[in-house]
C-alpha cells in the first residue's frame, strides 16, 4: 500500500478520495471524544473536574511522541531512498506534531497550576516535552531555511534522525527520575491501571486526532506538491539566458514533479 | 435549568483550568487546519493559472 502511493500523481488520485472521508470522521470522532470527555466521564475522586483536561493532554501526548517518530522514520527514507514523497510527508507532518506538542504543554500547565501549584516545573518529563517542541520548531526551522526544497528536506532529515534519542528519554523520564509528572497508567506493564469510564475518552480521543493527522497532513503534502510543480513551471518557462546551473539545479530538486506529471 | 448549566460550566470550581484547556485546543488545532486548508486552495489557484497560461500560450 504505502510502495503503490509512493508516486506523487498516484498519492494524489488516492488523496482526492481519501481526504474529505478522513477529515469528516476525524470530525464526528472528535465529537463523540469530547461528549465522553466533557459529558459522560465521571469527575475523578481526587482531581474533581480538572482531570478532564486528561482527554485533551494525554491524546495531545501521545501524538506529539508518535508524529515524531512518523517524522524521523519518514525522514529516514527519504535519507536513504531518496523518495521525494517521504521528505514531503515528514515535512507536512512537522507543524501537526509541534502544534500537538504545543497543546500537550498548554493543557499540562493549566492542570498543573491547580494540581500541583505551579504552572511550570523543571522536572524530566516536562522538560523532555518542552525539547521536543523545540526538535519540532528546528526541524521547520531548518526545511524552510533553504531556497532550494531538496537540500532544506536533507538538512531537516537528520535533525529529526538525531532528535529521536530524546523519545525514549520523554516515554521513561517517569520512570527514570523521579519526577512530580505522574508515571504511566495506560501504556504500561500489566496492563492500563485506569478505570474503563476514564479510558475510552482517551481512546476516542486519540483516535480523532490520528484522523484528523492524517487529514491534516495528507492536505499538507498535496499543498507541497502543487507548489513544487508551480516552482518547476515556472523554471521551465523562464526564457533562455536564464543562468543554467542554477535552473538544472532547482529543477532536479523536485523530482516528484517530473514523475508526477 | 439555568442552575443546573451554571453548576456543570463551574466544573466544580476548576472553570478557569478547565476550558481554557479546551480552548487552546480548539484553536491551535483549528487554526493550523484553517491556515493549511488556506494555503492549499492559493497552491492549487496558483498552479491551475500556470496551467492555463501555458494553455493559450505557443
Amino acid at each position: 500500500m504505502i510502495s503503490r502511493l509512493a508516486n506523487p500523481a498516484r498519492f494524489m488520485r488516492f488523496s482526492t478520495t481519501a481526504l474529505p472521508w478522513c477529515w469528516w470522521s476525524a470530525v464526528a470522532v472528535i465529537a463523540l471524544g469530547l461528549y465522553f470527555a466533557l459529558v459522560a466521564a465521571p469527575p475523578d475522586y481526587q482531581q474533581g473536574e480538572t482531570v478532564r483536561i486528561m482527554y485533551i493532554h494525554v491524546p495531545a501526548a501521545w501524538m506529539a511522541l508518535s508524529i515524531y517518530l512518523f517524522v524521523a522514520v519518514a525522514s529516514a527514507v527519504a535519507l536513504v531512498w531518496r523518495h521525494p514523497l517521504a521528505e514531503i510527508a515528514a515535512a507536512a507532518a512537522a507543524p501537526i506534531g509541534a502544534a500537538f506538542t504545543f497543546v500537550c504543554l498548554a493543557t499540562g500547565s493549566l492542570w498543573g497550576r491547580p494540581m500541583w501549584g505551579a504552572w511550570w516545573v523543571w522536572d524530566a518529563r516536562l522538560t523532555s516535552v518542552l525539547v521536543l517542541f523545540f526538535l519540532y520548531l528546528g526541524y521547520i526551522a531548518l526545511v524552510n531555511a533553504f531556497d532550494e526544497p531538496g537540500r532544506g528536506a536533507r538538512a531537516g532529515s537528520v535533525l529529526a534522525l538525531a532528535g529521536v534519542v530524546n523519545l525514549p528519554i520523554v516515554k521513561f523520564s517517569v520512570d527514570w527520575w523521579n519526577t512530580l509528572h505522574q508515571p504511566a497508567s495506560v501504556v504500561r506493564l500489566g496492563g492500563p491501571k485506569i478505570d474503563i469510564a476514564m479510558l475510552i475518552p482517551l481512546l476516542v480521543m486519540v483516535t480523532g486526532f490520528s484522523l484528523l493527522f492524517l487529514a491534516l497532513t495528507m492536505l499538507r503534502m498535496r499543498t507541497a506538491l502543487n507548489e513544487r510543480k508551480a516552482l518547476a513551471m515556472r523554471l521551465n518557462r523562464m526564457p533562455e539566458p536564464a543562468r543554467p546551473a542554477e535552473r538544472d539545479h532547482l529543477v532536479s530538486a523536485g523530482p516528484a514533479v517530473g514523475r508526477g506529471a | 435549568m439555568t442552575g443546573e448549566i451554571g453548576r456543570y460550566l463551574a466544573m466544580g470550581g476548576y472553570a478557569a483550568f478547565v476550558w481554557p484547556a479546551y480552548g487552546v485546543a480548539l484553536a491551535v488545532l483549528g487554526g493550523l487546519a484553517w491556515q493549511s486548508w488556506r494555503r492549499y486552495r492559493a497552491s492549487s489557484n496558483m498552479l491551475e493559472r500556470l496551467q492555463r497560461e501555458l494553455r493559450t500560450r505557443p
